[in-house]
């Protein structure tokens, strides 16, 4: 019913005992994902808050308690080092959280990623996570507006995301992988490569793509859709007001002096790709059910 | 983060980078005092903001031109004194343009060739790339759109940093010959440095300008930084010129709160970046005008709140404000307490429209209903933009 987290996704929290990892680790378990180990350098061999050990470093989570998943809540300082930790551990999976990563810092970690010995994905930084509905939750999103099923959604964004889900689960349609990719101008995980892992999953049937201004991320992926993609695909892009040479909250959301990356260019490679378009954030999903029935 | 280009152009000197000498100044008694130590030759005036288009500008007297040359110091003066307290308008500032609080004079230099050179970060093949042109002195965007092919690219790999080859690459293709290929590769190596070291986001020498001697030096520079990585560096926040910033931003940035001025009427209050952006956007495809871009963060606490409504009240533009909050993890009766209690703490002069979605909304429009406050809830995003767009243009 998913790509990359499901029922069987054991988690390591990287920063399991600062104030935010804590928060959402504990809703997370609430969810219901299996959180096996957390890291705090130094306090190894304590237990959180009484039933979650915690480790000094990753590859004790991964070998000691079978982690294959990691979440990071370090702060933006220490983020790039704790995602190249968690690479080293050859962990399969890594979703950074962290907002106000330094781009150098990702440009490095990105060199990394791209090592042919990798075997490691990283989402994010600067996302709100991945969620299987009803199996695995990890990150910030709000587990109850969404709900088992077989639409795929992807964005760059939280609240927005939210927004799109919450559309789809009102009118009854459930989704089978949500992932916010983050909103920094480098990342681990792309547009592209996430409308190809649902285009894949035999589990989702239909995909929502949510863009930003900035970048050509948006217009990669709709160039790949329009070759390989038959699943039906909706779209939005945030951003069509937005000056020039502003960054807008999100340090990626930008377009350039010379006006590249501007919301125009994205709905029209998404109208070229036969994207269903959403002009306005409060339809996403019925752009999505004008092509799609479920 | 921007910087002056005097700022900028004194990091590269102590990269190694030659710059024209030059003096800054903020006063009269600075400018005399600069005056006297550049001497009797051809001195520049240059207005320092943080805009490009300067030498093109216009102040707002009608004076012409925000960099000039003078032969003579008492020329210079002139100029100096016009141009400071002057607002400069340049095809970058806006309409409203930049107040000169800050001028750089300079020595003159007997210019032989114009050359361009950057570093930028690139985010699509998330490496540094170098981007030289022999066609110096101009606009690069225009270089880029009707001379691709005078354009050289060289990109910088994170992990092996510049190498020595890399530098001659571009020596030669600029044209450089015998001891001039050393030096510009001594410059390269400089500016790379600092780009590297400092997390700078861009690093612009236009020109860079071979003299008679065939001696290269750095006559116009242009830096910006990674926000994100500014706590690293000291040396580099003490540059920054609030002057040159949005007094409501800066107050913003106090409360964590991410907020940008425009120049609409309809003020937004969003959680979430992406949702904030879409909120303008429906705003305006409602036929409104956005005054501002505004993400008051995944809590939106009272504190918060109240501090957004101050900030955007300060704007004299708004007409209406729309809040628009999508409450998942912190709840819809929470927000709208928050909200409630923010609209109490100030003098809300114009309509307000707030739109919830998400746990416990039915809850929250409870509150907001029988709050006593004069807002209006809105049941969806685009009922919200409808009645706060009908309800400025009915004031208005």
């Amino acid at each position: 019913m998913s790509i990359l987290v499901n029922k069987d996704t054991r988690l390591v929290v990287q920063g399991i005992t600062g104030k935010t990892g804590t928060f959402h680790t504990q809703q997370c378990v609430e969810y219901g994902t299996k959180v096996v180990a957390g890291v705090t350098p130094g306090k190894g061999g304590q237990m959180w808050e009484g039933k979650v050990p915690v480790c000094n470093t990753v590859a004790e989570a991964v070998i000691e308690h079978g982690a294959n998943a990691s979440v990071i809540y370090v702060p933006p300082a220490f983020a790039a080092d704790s995602i190249l930790e968690a690479i080293e551990s050859e962990i399969p999976l890594v979703i950074c959280i962290t907002e106000g990563v330094p781009v150098r810092d990702m440009a490095e970690v990105r060199r990394r990623l791209e090592f042919k010995d990798t075997k490691t994905r990283l989402i994010g930084p600067n996302c709100p996570g991945i969620i299987t509905p009803g199996e695995c939750k990890i990150g910030i999103m709000p587990g109850y507006i969404h709900k088992p099923g077989r639409v795929g959604v992807i964005s760059r964004s939280g609240t927005l995301t939210y927004e799109a889900v919450w559309q789809l689960t009102q009118s009854g349609h459930g989704q089978s992988t949500c992932i916010g990719i983050g909103g920094d101008p480098i990342n681990g995980t792309s547009q592209l490569d996430a409308v190809r892992m649902l285009n894949e999953d035999p589990d989702t049937d239909a995909i929502i793509m949510i863009g930003e201004i900035g970048g050509s991320a948006e217009e990669e992926a709709c160039a790949y859709i329009k070759e390989n993609v038959r699943k039906p695909v909706a779209g939005f892009i945030a951003g069509a007001s937005a000056p020039k040479g502003r960054t807008m909250g999100h340090a990626g959301a930008i377009v350039s002096a010379s006006g590249a990356g501007t919301a125009e260019a994205k709905f029209a490679a998404m109208d070229d790709a036969g994207v269903s378009i959403a002009r306005n954030p409060s339809e996403i999903a019925d752009a999505l059910l004008r092509i799609y029935k479920g | 983060m921007n910087i002056h280009e005097y700022q900028a152009k004194h990091l590269l000197q102590e990269y190694g980078v030659r710059v024209p000498r030059g003096y800054a100044a903020t006063n009269p008694l600075e400018v005399e005092t600069a005056l006297s130590n550049l001497g009797d030759d051809m001195i520049v005036v240059k207005a320092q903001i943080h805009a490009g288009g300067r030498g093109k500008g216009t102040f707002t007297d009608g004076y012409k031109g925000g960099v000039k040359v003078f032969k003579t110091p008492e020329a210079a003066k002139e100029a100096a004194n016009h141009m400071l307290g002057n607002t400069l308008v340049t095809a970058q500032t806006g309409p409203e343009g930049r107040k000169v609080q800050t001028l750089y004079l300079t020595e003159g230099c007997d210019i032989e060739h114009e050359y361009y050179l950057a570093i930028v970060l690139d985010r699509e093949t998330a490496q540094s790339v170098i981007i030289a042109s022999t066609e110096g002195g101009m606009d690069i965007e225009e270089v880029a759109d009707k001379t691709p092919e005078k354009l050289i690219r060289v990109p910088v790999s994170p992990t092996m940093g510049l190498r020595s080859h890399q530098c001659r690459q571009v020596a030669f293709a600029l044209g450089f010959k015998g001891e001039q290929v050393k030096q510009f590769g001594r410059i390269l190596t400089g500016v790379y440095k600092m780009f590297w070291e400092k997390n700078a986001m861009l690093v612009e020498i236009n020109p860079l300008v071979t003299d008679k001697n065939g001696n290269l030096s750095a006559l116009d520079a242009k830096v910006s930084f990674d926000g994100n990585a500014i706590f690293q560096h000291p040396d580099i926040e003490k540059l920054r010129d609030l002057n040159e910033e949005d007094p409501k931003e800066i107050e913003a940035s106090k409360h964590d709160l991410a907020y940008i001025a425009l120049d609409g009427d309809i003020a937004c209050m969003v959680n979430g970046a992406g949702l904030a952006m879409a909120t303008m956007d429906i705003i305006q495809s409602f036929g409104g005008s956005p005054a501002n871009f505004l993400d008051v963060g995944g809590g939106a606490n009272e504190e918060q709140v109240t501090a957004a409504f101050k900030i955007i009240l300060s704007d004299q533009n708004v007409k209406g404000i729309l809040v628009n909050i999508f409450g998942g993890i912190m709840k819809c009766d929470v927000i709208a307490n928050g909200i409630v209690a923010a609209a109490k703490n100030v003098d809300m002069t114009v309509p307000l429209v707030v739109r919830l979605e998400g746990t416990n909304v039915e809850a929250g429009k409870k509150i907001l209903r029988e709050s006593g406050v004069a807002l209006t809830p809105a049941d969806s995003l685009a009922q919200a933009a409808q009645i706060i767009v009908k309800q400025v243009k009915d004031a208005g």
